[in-house]
C-alpha cells in the first residue's frame, strides 16, 4: 500500500460524511494541516460500523493543525489529530503518481 | 457522532445495552455478575499505576524513555503490559520545557484505559471536549495550571487508533529518589496533561 501523502506535505480536510460513524471531527472539515507521519495501514472505522467485512485498509497520517488557522482567535497551540487517506485532499508532492 | 448528539444519546445507548444484557441472560448465555466479573478483572489490570510506573521509568533510564517516545507499544511490552490484543496504538508525548501536552477526545472519549484506568467524568464532558482544542490555556487555567506565554501547546484529539499519554516533566530535586518514589509522584491529570507534577 503506498504512502500518498509524503510527510511535510500539506493537506486539506475533507468534509466529515452526514450520516453513520465517522473519525473526522467537523471541527477540522475544509482547514489545511501538515503530514507530520504516515502511520501505516489500519483498518478504516466507517466500513466497520457500516458492517463491510472485510473492512478496507486505509493509511493513517498524523496531521499537525495550526489552532489559529481552525479558529482565528486561538494563538499559540497546535492540535495534533490522526486521520485516515480518504479524509485528505490535496497535497503539494507525489500526487498518486508513485 | 459528534458534540451534543452522541451526549443525548448515551441514554438510549444504554437502554439498549440493558436490553441486550436482559437477553442474554434469559437465554442463559451470560449473566450479570459474569460481565462485572470481566469488568472487575479488567480494571484490576487496567490501572493508572501502569502509567506511573512507565514514566518513572522514563525518567530514570534514557534508553527505555527513547524507545517510549519512538514506539509506545514496544516500550509497554519491555516491560511487561501486553497491548498485542488491544488493537490500539500507544503514542507517549513529552513535555518539555519549550511544549507542554494535552490530550483530548473530541468525537466520544478515547482514553488510554490499559495505562491510566477509567477516565473522570470531566474528560467525558462536552466542555472539556469542546474547549480542550480551541482554548487549552483556559482549560489548564480551570484545573489551576499556569503555563509561561510562551510555553507552546501542543492538543492531541484521540480521533483514531491512537491513544495519547502525556510524560510529564521530572520534578526538580528528585535527582536521588529511586524508581518506586517518582512514580508516587506521578498524577492520573498530569498524564492527560491537565496538572503538572
Amino acid at each position: 500500500m503506498p504512502t500518498i501523502f509524503e510527510i511535510g506535505t500539506t493537506v486539506r480536510i475533507r468534509a466529515p460524511r452526514s450520516s453513520g460513524h465517522t473519525r473526522l471531527p467537523a471541527y477540522l472539515a475544509h482547514k489545511h494541516g501538515t503530514v507530520i507521519t504516515c502511520e501505516g495501514p489500519f483498518a478504516f472505522p466507517e466500513d466497520i460500523a457500516d458492517g463491510i467485512r472485510p473492512p478496507r485498509l486505509e493509511m493513517l497520517y498524523t496531521i499537525r493543525f495550526n489552532a489559529h488557522d481552525l479558529w482565528s482567535d486561538t494563538t499559540g497551540n497546535d492540535v495534533y489529530a490522526a486521520l485516515y487517506e480518504s479524509y485528505l485532499e490535496g497535497g503539494t508532492t507525489n500526487e498518486r503518481n508513485t | 457522532m459528534s458534540g451534543t448528539h452522541e451526549h443525548e444519546d448515551s441514554a438510549a445507548i444504554s437502554k439498549r445495552v440493558n436490553a441486550l444484557i436482559a437477553r442474554l441472560e434469559q437465554v442463559g448465555f451470560l449473566s450479570q455478575g459474569e460481565i462485572d466479573a470481566a469488568l472487575v478483572a479488567f480494571f484490576e489490570k487496567a490501572r493508572p499505576e501502569n502509567g506511573f510506573k512507565i514514566v518513572a521509568r522514563a525518567w530514570v533510564d534514557d534508553t527505555f524513555r527513547k524507545r517510549l517516545l519512538e514506539n509506545g507499544n514496544a516500550a509497554l511490552a519491555d516491560i511487561g503490559i501486553d497491548t498485542s490484543r488491544l488493537h490500539m496504538q500507544f503514542r507517549v508525548v513529552e513535555n518539555t520545557a519549550e511544549v507542554h501536552n494535552l490530550i483530548v477526545c473530541t468525537l466520544c472519549s478515547c482514553y488510554p484505559m490499559t495505562l491510566l484506568g477509567a477516565s473522570p467524568g470531566w474528560y467525558k464532558s462536552d466542555a472539556y471536549r469542546a474547549k480542550a482544542v480551541r482554548d487549552p490555556r483556559g482549560v489548564l487555567e480551570e484545573f489551576g495550571v499556569i503555563l509561561p506565554p510562551e510555553t507552546h501547546i501542543s492538543v492531541w484529539d484521540s480521533t483514531a487508533d491512537y491513544r495519547y499519554m502525556v510524560l510529564p516533566r521530572r520534578p526538580q530535586n528528585t535527582e536521588n529518589a529511586t524508581e518506586e518514589a517518582l512514580a508516587a509522584m506521578v498524577t492520573r491529570n498530569g498524564l492527560i496533561g491537565t496538572a503538572l507534577l
